[in-house]
């Protein structure tokens, strides 16, 4: 059983690992050169994060675990990334076969990163001196993760018929599972209570606001409240993340301890 | 999506505070804001620089390689306009 301190930092650890993995998978998939790169900057800077959270939550556990050992060598019931965040980059939005859908990428990175760098900016000051640090780097990342998938969703949404339809389809189709971001849990309100963390319900209304204007330039209408919750935060995860972890996790299972 | 239809752009990277810009390459861009936000990602992710303008290619005018002997020659034999005669104390890195 982690501690909450520990758990808490594996939900933020497993989102910027989890997503990271995701973006790199469009590494060489681009939809053009410079955006291939792009994708690939942004997933970068995530699995950096990742990193540093894993490590510390490593320090903290006191098992002698590293970031690798909680990378590479933790089973999908022990992640605890959001369920949109391992949702892959495609899917079969119009009954056809999943396919990688930029659509897909960008909306979620607009979904995700605007509340990943408010939470960013709320744990600037917690009383956590390295989540601090960490959060103070990696709001400058977030920020940039937000501005330029905004900037895509806009013109994507605002661009051609077929654009349009892709944003809409794939807004629709994650818009659900924002819900999610903002389900606090005894865990997240006892890191509020001690001033660690945040209590993510709190961050609802200015998240809300943010997107819509987004959503608004965009030309892409906020789609109706669903009733469902995710459980990826929980431990519970959709089919999907086994199946990214069989190939994030492959190396380090069939050559434990490898390095170069 | 295609960058087909996409314009190119010249991108230009100031390395440090003081020095001027330079020519690094180009991109294909939807518009300028792309083209900026490409340049970063594409062109400074190892720190070359602080600052990125971003011009269409188009937007050019380039002297004619044809007439490189009429435009540049005949300064070739005007010494007295070369700064070459002042010695520069070492200080003065960028000149």
């Amino acid at each position: 059983m982690n501690t909450p301190h520990v758990e808490y930092l594996f939900r933020l650890a497993d989102n910027s690992l989890i997503l990271g993995q995701r973006l790199a998978e469009w590494c060489g998939h681009g939809p053009a050169l410079e955006e291939d790169i792009a994708l690939t900057n942004v997933a970068l800077d995530l699995i950096g994060q990742a990193r540093l959270l894993l490590s510390h939550a490593g320090r903290i556990e006191g098992n002698g675990r590293d970031e690798d050992a909680l990378a590479f060598l933790r089973g999908a019931p022990e992640f605890r990334n959001l369920t949109m965040i391992e949702l892959p980059n495609g899917f079969p939005l119009d009954g056809g076969t999943e396919q990688r859908d930029f659509a897909v990428a960008i909306v979620r990175n607009v979904l995700f990163s605007t509340f990943q760098s408010m939470q960013w900016q709320m744990l600037a000051s917690s009383s956590d001196g390295e989540l601090s640090a960490i959060a103070m780097k990696s709001l400058k990342e977030a920020r940039y993760h937000e501005e330029h998938a905004a900037e895509w969703l806009v013109r994507l949404g605002d661009g051609t018929d077929e654009s349009h339809r892709r944003v809409d389809a794939a807004l629709k189709a994650l818009w659900p599972y924002a819900a999610e971001f903002f389900v606090a849990d005894d865990i997240e309100r006892a890191m509020a209570a001690t001033g660690v963390g945040v209590d993510p319900s709190a961050l609802e209304a200015s998240w809300r606001e943010s997107v819509s204007a987004i959503l608004e330039r965009a030309m892409l209408e906020v789609p109706a409240p669903s009733a469902m919750r995710s459980t990826g935060k929980f431990g519970v995860h959709s089919e999907h993340l086994g199946f990214l972890l069989a190939e994030m996790q492959s190396l380090q299972r069939a050559f434990p301890g490898g390095a170069w | 999506m295609s960058t087909r239809d996409w314009p190119l752009f010249e991108v230009f990277i100031r390395s440090k505070q003081g020095l001027d810009h330079k020519h690094c390459g180009s991109l294909h861009a939807p518009d300028a804001t792309m083209a900026l936000r490409m340049a970063r990602d594409v062109y400074t992710r190892r720190q070359e620089g602080i600052s990125i303008w971003v011009v269409l290619s188009s937007a050019i005018i380039a002297s004619d390689p044809g007439s490189k002997d009429s435009m540049f020659d005949p300064a070739a034999d005007k010494i007295y306009r070369h700064p070459t005669f002042y010695k520069l104390p070492d200080e003065v890195d960028y000149m």
